[in-house]
C-alpha cells in the first residue's frame, strides 16, 4: 500500500474523466506574468482532453487586443499564441461585454474570434464548470 | 470530499499563502482530503529552504514542510515557474517536489474542488 497523501491518494489513471475547465484571464498581458503563465496552463490542459473554456474580463481583455508591440519594453509578445489555440482544439473563448465596453473596445479590435457574454451570462457559464482557475 | 489547492503568490508579500495553509489545516482537521498543493507564479517561492524569517515571525516554508510530513500532502512546484525564479532541486525545502503543469490539471480532474489562492 502506498503512503496516503493528505488522507487520500490521487488515482494513477484518470479513466477518461472529462471535466469542464474554465480559465479566467483578468490581467493585462504585460506588467505582470499572470497572463503569460496562465496561457501555459491552458496549453498543457489541451493534452488532457478536457472541455476547456477561456474567459477574458476586466483588463484580461487587453490580452487579445490586436497590434501588440513589446520591443520597447523588452518583453516577448505572446499574443500570436492565442491564434494557435484553435490548433489545440481550444475554441471556446468568451469575452465579457461590460469589460469590452468599459475599455471602448469591440470584437473587431481582437485577434481571435470570441463570443461576447454579459456578466450575468458569464456568471451562469461559470456555475456550469467543474474547475475554474483564475489568473 | 477531496480538495486540490493552487497557490499563486509568494510568502510574506501576500496573504494568499497563509490563507491557503489555514484552509488546508481546517479541511484536514474536519476529515477532508487534501492530496496536493500546486505552487505556481510567485507561489514557487514558498518552496525555498533558504527562507529565513525573523525569529518572532511564522516560518511559512517550514510550515508547508511539516504539513507534508504530518499529512502526506503532495507539495508540487511548477518547473517552468520555478526555474524562472531560481528555485531548483538544490534549494528545495523538505516535502516539496518539482514537476510539470500537468500535475495542476490532474489535481483539477481528480479532486472534487480545486481552490485557487492568489491575487
Amino acid at each position: 500500500m502506498t503512503e496516503t497523501t493528505g488522507g487520500v491518494e490521487l488515482d494513477e489513471e484518470m479513466s477518461g474523466v472529462i471535466k469542464k475547465f474554465m480559465f479566467v484571464n483578468r490581467k493585462a498581458p504585460y506588467g505582470t506574468i499572470y497572463a503569460l503563465e496562465g496561457l501555459e496552463v491552458v496549453l498543457i490542459s489541451a493534452a488532457f482532453d478536457q472541455d476547456v473554456s477561456l474567459v477574458f474580463l476586466d483588463d484580461g481583455i487587453y490580452q487579445l487586443v490586436k497590434g501588440q508591440h513589446t520591443k520597447a519594453i523588452d518583453v516577448k509578445n505572446f499574443s500570436p499564441t492565442y491564434r494557435a489555440l484553435e490548433g489545440y482544439d481550444i475554441e471556446k473563448l468568451y469575452v465579457e461585454k461590460e469589460s469590452l465596453e468599459a475599455r471602448n473596445l469591440t470584437v473587431d479590435n481582437l485577434i481571435v474570434p470570441v463570443e461576447v457574454l454579459t456578466s450575468a451570462e458569464m456568471a451562469a457559464l461559470m456555475t456550469e464548470q467543474d474547475v475554474v482557475i483564475s489568473f | 470530499m477531496k480538495f486540490g489547492i493552487m497557490v499563486s503568490e509568494g510568502p510574506y508579500t501576500h496573504q494568499a499563502t497563509d490563507t491557503a495553509y489555514l484552509f488546508i489545516k481546517a479541511a484536514l482537521e474536519k476529515g477532508y482530503g487534501v492530496p496536493r498543493v500546486f505552487f505556481y507564479h510567485d507561489g514557487v517561492n514558498n518552496a525555498t529552504k533558504l527562507t529565513e524569517p525573523p525569529q518572532d515571525d511564522r516560518h511559512i516554508v517550514n510550515r508547508w514542510s511539516k504539513l507534508a510530513e504530518d499529512h502526506g500532502v503532495d507539495l508540487v512546484v511548477c518547473v517552468a515557474a520555478a526555474l524562472r525564479r531560481g528555485i531548483r532541486d538544490e534549494n528545495l525545502a523538505p516535502g516539496f517536489r518539482i514537476s510539470g503543469l500537468g500535475q495542476l490539471v490532474e489535481a483539477g480532474i481528480q479532486t472534487d474542488r480545486l481552490v485557487v489562492f492568489g491575487d
